[in-house]
């Protein structure tokens, strides 16, 4: 199959408008026929949700979590960029578009990323009117924040809470849908399967996680807003839950994954602290706007304070390796999230890692501190210095955080066309599930600005097209594709079920989690990937010979959920690492150690790697086809990033 | 760099809504000062787990003190022993070698045991459902800065809107009222100029379903603000109550 | 049902009758105890007894005393309702509940504390009330003093016989002399006021009310919606202080007074 992502013709800046224009309506009289369903009810599936649901569509949403507001969007801190140029510094919808195309190190498509910086404007407005409380300024207009990679003020934010505030405005809108009827939520209900009839989505399976029961849905159009995969790592910021077991199973049912190796380990993580570790917790990216990121000079000072037998105060200034801004001048510590984590990840290959562990760099806010004093730093990161006191009990004002990148976004996912349509007609996904707007590297306040683009700005247009197209026709559920795929379903619980073995699905995710994080984490090599690819299959054999289950399908089953996950993500693990293997380039997140400049920067190879690498199952066990789609720069022109 | 210690755990334990339930009890042996409250609770699952036996059920998901998803209430105080804390970010340190702690799930009428430590906090979904929005629709609206808004009161609307819905103020509460979460709630958008359309009618609905989900009643001994993992102030049930009365006896809008 | 009874059998409604009933409470505890201040006076309870007379008779003032009983009643009758209602929200209770390390123990325990108020309560007005009334074998007091030396009072205890007395309060012209005959309600209270073990009980209960009062003045007007910033510290105060403590021990003082100093 060819890959059409029917970006439309034309300017740029007309493209989107034009688009707009040419795709079919519903009869408002006929919306009401529809029937949507949206799994996942994060920042795109809630706004998609109650967007869809005001134009009269009938909506059901999913999520595996007891609230529709509990989906991981609720963590997002720093904030949500948007294109409106309140502070007057030369902010444009062309800038934010290029930042984002830059960051995301050239492995984006430009229509799709034009599109996102547009309507970025909108969704602010949109936030502001269900009542977002973003942080105001003394005259009562919205404030901004800088945020890494982009060097004017283009972010909204509400404290270190944004993602909470703007997901509790979708909910709101959601729930205000739910009130009218137009919506029906089932919480506490995964998705297992998509129910594809002659190549079309027309229902899901789903689970209900309280009393078992196996459920079939039909509906004339499915929505993936199931989030990113960085759980494949079992270490990362994401929630316990977030899974990729949705992508997954319509990536089985014919859904082409894009780019499954771009994952975003974030720089300022609080670092780990041992074995009994479930998740590690991010230190918003805001935090480097006034902290500053250093290492001690030399290994000899880095260990005496591994040892503890100094003090990060006692170092003195000219034994201090302000390592960002001496090697990025003009973007200092706000260099993009890959920059950052990858100079981390050198300083502790350098032997110059503090922290027991010596698998930390120091993030230090004494000069804010001095500079702004206490009360100011605190009114600006209060909640943050807070969870890094729960979490290390280190006082932030009195000494350095210690901090240490993690994996945090998964640029990659279900490939996805301009219109936001996977492979398979009818299946839409939508957020940081699909792998559509951040290249290889998604800058800081990118991710809910996409999330609610998807959601609220683009989804109502283009599943109407689709919809006029296939027609009202209500959805014959006794279609054998229904019967056949919920089999399929309790096929795969009941094998599950059937592991009795010796060893946890927790110690299998835990050993997966390494071997993702040493071979295809922030450095990958030709020889690493291909050990790992081999590790991965004897983890997974490995896997459904010996793995525990225990309980039963008709209860309340928190293993049998787990299960389900990791055995997901040990399929999801090896294409990763196909995907990492068959780019012998380095973009972005993705860093090829055979392929880097003379200073250790990303190299990319545009002229072999500038496309988007989409894979087809084909079947178990079989290797997955690579299909590529050439990625087309009419606007920007392909530069070494720099951000000295 | 961090001391081992030694627990006696006392959890409820309950198959189903239907099952009487009961304690039972658990060694938890090394456990980590850096672990937090979940990891330790995961180190006694696993044990479980290799044992065949049902692992410890309870509700959890972003670890990191904001999805709400967690509960737990923990030697007589939801959330555990600090201030300020989800169960989550709750760290071992925080606790003593050789400590009997014992578990409890959320107890409210309107909160009915799903398994273990597991409960059905829907009626808090109710509530919103029943006002707890702008009604505005997608696109339509004007530009973000026509609506200034002074920073006192965005402040104020916005410590409201921190709540992050896990239920503690009802556990806390000795009459498992839910004010201090619908509230909040209200508050939020009675506070700003975005919600005054709706004002009137939205606090009467809500309360109307916080009372038909059979929560108790407030007597203000304030446990609920003491116990909120993001300390939520007792000021909101003021303003949830003046904004009540004033809609019940000098307001028109009624419940749609 | 009509928008008032909707509104007053909803959970707020029920504590918004809770709240203005305890404020009309309080409200009443501040003029009885104005009245009963006459106990102090050294005249052998002249005015103390007129003033019962007075508070007994005056049409005006029975019928706000009659208002004042419903409302006492109807505060008790509310409280029952709510703990009911309470009690069913948690129909399982914990195992190990800290309820210290989160209120106050009084803000906790205003039922049993409210019980205990209610129960003196029921004492106290079967003791005092109900015997001035209905007690025939009460005595009477006969009060002389000439006008021109008012101070100079002449008490005379009229000790129950088959002679029946009525409350007489007037000037006899030709003596130039004011006299008053009045249930003698005084000697009731200072007799009653020798028994240790009824001035432990009253003292017990006024510590009761202060406890009761430290929680509930402050609440009131957090149910009724007022906490503006400015006024809160004014209102705790006044809870805190004058009805919580000041009031309370005035109230003891009574029955103190008079078994130590009479």
């Amino acid at each position: 199959m060819k890959l059409d992502a029917k970006i439309p013709e034309g300017p740029l800046a007309e493209k989107w408008s034009k688009h707009k224009f040419n795709l079919k309506l519903v009869n408002p009289a006929n919306k009401r026929k529809y029937t949507v369903l949206v799994v996942g009810t994060g920042l795109a599936g809630a706004s998609a949700a109650a967007s869809l649901a005001e134009l009269g569509y009938n909506v059901k949403t999913f999520c595996f979590q007891d609230s529709p507001r509990r989906a991981h969007s609720i963590a997002a801190q720093g904030g949500i960029n948007a294109a409106k140029n309140y502070r007057n510094d030369g902010d444009s919808v062309y800038r934010l578009f290029y930042d984002t195309i830059k960051g995301g190190d050239y492995r984006s498509r430009e229509g799709n990323v034009y599109r996102l910086a547009e309507v970025s404007v909108n969704i602010i407005d949109q936030c502001v009117a269900q009542g977002v409380p973003f942080a105001r300024e003394y005259g009562g207009l919205l404030d901004n924040r800088s945020f890494g990679g982009a060097q004017v003020s283009r972010t909204f934010y509400a404290r270190g809470q944004t993602g909470q505030q703007l997901l509790l405005g979708a909910y709101s809108a959601l729930n205000r849908q739910i009130h009218e009827g137009k919506v029906k939520s089932y919480n506490r209900h995964e998705m297992l399967d998509v129910v594809v009839v002659d190549g079309k989505a027309q229902g899901i399976v789903t689970r209900d996680l309280i009393t078992g029961e196996i459920e079939t849905h039909a509906g004339h159009a499915v929505l993936l807003c199931t989030g990113g995969y960085g759980n494949v790592f079992y270490l990362s910021t994401n929630a316990m839950g977030c899974n990729v077991t949705a992508a997954w199973k319509a990536h089985k049912r014919g859904a082409y994954f894009a780019n499954p190796c771009f994952t975003q380990i974030h720089p300022t993580c609080i670092p780990v602290t041992g074995d009994h570790q479930s998740k590690l917790t991010l230190m918003s990216e805001s935090l480097r706007n006034d902290g500053r990121v250093w290492a001690p000079k030399t290994q000899e000072i880095a260990e005496k304070l591994r040892r503890g037998e100094i003090k990060s105060s006692e170092i003195k200034e000219e034994d201090r390796d302000y390592f960002l801004e001496r090697k990025y001048p003009a973007f200092g510590n706000l260099v993009p999230r890959d920059v950052a984590s990858r100079n981390a990840k050198e300083a502790v290959d350098n032997g110059l890692g503090v922290g027991s562990s010596g698998k930390a760099v120091f993030l230090d806010f004494a000069d804010a501190i001095a500079r702004l004093g206490e009360d100011t730093v605190r009114a600006k990161y209060g909640n943050l210095f807070d969870m890094y006191y729960q979490i290390t009990d280190e006082n932030p004002y009195k000494q350095p955080m210690r901090i240490y990148p993690a994996v945090h976004y998964t640029m990659g996912g279900l490939w996805v066309d301009y219109n936001l349509q996977t492979t398979v007609s009818g299946l839409y996904c939508l957020g940081e599930a699909n792998f559509s707007d951040h290249g290889a590297n998604r800058l800081g306040a990118s991710a809910l600005m996409q999330g609610l683009a998807d959601g609220y700005f683009v989804i109502p247009y283009t599943v109407g097209d689709y919809l006029a197209t296939i027609g009202p026709k209500a959805i014959d559920e006794s279609h054998p594709a229904f019967a056949e795929t919920k089999q399929a379903v309790i096929g795969r619980i009941n094998k599950l079920l059937s592991l009795k073995g010796t060893r946890t699905v927790d110690d299998y995710h835990r050993e997966l989690g390494h071997i993702m994080w040493e071979y295809c984490g922030m450095a990958r090599t030709e020889e690493g990937l291909t050990k790992a690819k081999g590790l991965i299959r004897e983890l997974r054999e490995d896997f459904w010979k010996n793995a525990i289950v225990p309980g039963t399908n008709n209860e309340f089953n928190q293993s049998l959920e787990k299960a389900g996950r990791v055995a997901d993500f040990l399929e999801l693990g090896e294409l990763m690492v196909d995907d990492a293997l068959q780019r012998k380039e380095s973009c972005g997140g993705h860093f090829r150690l055979e392929s880097q400049t003379e200073e250790g920067e990303a190299l990319r190879d545009d002229e072999n790697f500038a496309y988007v690498a989409a894979w087809e199952y084909k079947a178990d066990g079989a290797p997955e086809e690579l299909h590529k789609e050439e990625l087309v720069y009419e606007n920007v022109k392909l530069t070494q990033r720099s951000y000295k | 760099m961090s001391g081992h210690m030694n627990l006696t755990l006392k959890v409820w334990r309950q198959k189903s809504p239907q099952d009487k339930g009961g304690f039972v009890t658990y060694k938890a042996d090394g456990i980590s000062e850096d672990m937090s409250f979940l990891e330790m609770l995961d180190v006694v699952n696993e044990g479980l787990i290799k044992k065949g036996d049902d692992p410890i059920h309870f509700d959890h998901d972003c670890r990191e003190g904001i999805c709400g998803m967690c509960s737990l209430y923990i030697n007589g105080r939801p959330h555990g022993p600090k201030r300020a804390v989800t169960t989550c970010q709750l760290h071992m340190r925080s606790f003593k070698d050789g400590e009997t702690i014992t578990i409890e799930p959320w107890r409210a009428a309107a909160f009915p045991v799903i398994k273990d430590l597991s409960t059905n906090r829907a009626a808090f979904e109710r509530i919103q459902q029943a006002g707890g929005y702008v009604s505005v629709n997608t696109g339509g609206v004007p530009d973000a800065n026509e609506i200034p808004i002074p920073k006192v009161i965005a402040d104020e609307a916005f410590n409201s809107a921190t709540c992050i819905q896990c239920g503690a103020c009802v556990a806390a509460c000795k009459n498992s009222s839910a004010m201090l979460f619908v509230s909040a709630k209200v508050s939020q958008l009675a506070l700003l100029p975005q919600g005054q359309q709706e004002r009137y009618r939205r606090v009467q609905a809500m309360v109307a379903q916080m009372d038909a989900e059979g929560f108790g009643n407030c007597t203000n001994t304030g446990a609920c603000e003491a116990e909120c993992p993001k300390e939520i102030s007792l000021t909101n049930i003021a303003r949830m109550n003046r904004e009540y009365f004033t809609a019940k006896f000098f307001k028109e809008e009624e419940i749609h | 049902m009509g928008n008032f009874s909707k509104t007053f059998s909803s959970s707020l409604g029920k504590k918004l009758i809770m709240s203005l009933t305890g404020l009309f409470i309080c409200l009443f505890l501040v003029v009885h105890l104005i009245g009963n201040l006459q106990l102090f006076k050294d005249d052998s309870g002249q005015a103390f007894n007129s003033y019962a007379y007075f508070m007994t008779h005056f049409t005006p003032i029975k019928v706000i005393s009659y208002i004042n009983y419903a409302i006492i009643l109807g505060h008790a009758i509310y409280a029952l309702i709510l703990t009911i209602s309470n009690r069913k929200a948690r129909p399982i209770g914990y195992a190990v509940y800290n309820g210290s390390a989160n209120s106050p123990w009084n803000s906790r325990n205003m039922g049993i504390l409210g019980t205990i108020i209610l129960i003196f309560l029921i004492i106290h007005m079967k003791d005092f009330l109900w015997e001035y009334h209905n007690n025939t074998s009460l005595p009477y007091a006969r009060y002389e003093a000439s006008l021109a030396d008012p101070q100079n009072v002449k008490v005379t205890p009229l000790a129950v016989t088959d002679k029946e007395y009525s409350h007489v309060d007037y000037v006899d012209p030709q003596s130039q002399t004011h006299i008053t005959v009045a249930k003698d309600l005084y000697k009731l209270v200072r007799d009653s006021f020798k028994i240790w073990w009824y001035v432990a009980l009253y003292v017990v209960s006024m510590v009761a009310i202060g406890f009761h009062l430290i929680h509930g003045f402050r609440s009131a007007f957090q149910t009724v919606g007022w906490d503006h910033k400015k006024l809160v510290p004014i209102i705790r105060f006044l809870g805190v202080w004058i009805f919580g403590i000041i009031i309370p021990a005035a109230f003891a003082a009574i029955p103190l007074y008079f078994f130590f100093c009479k």
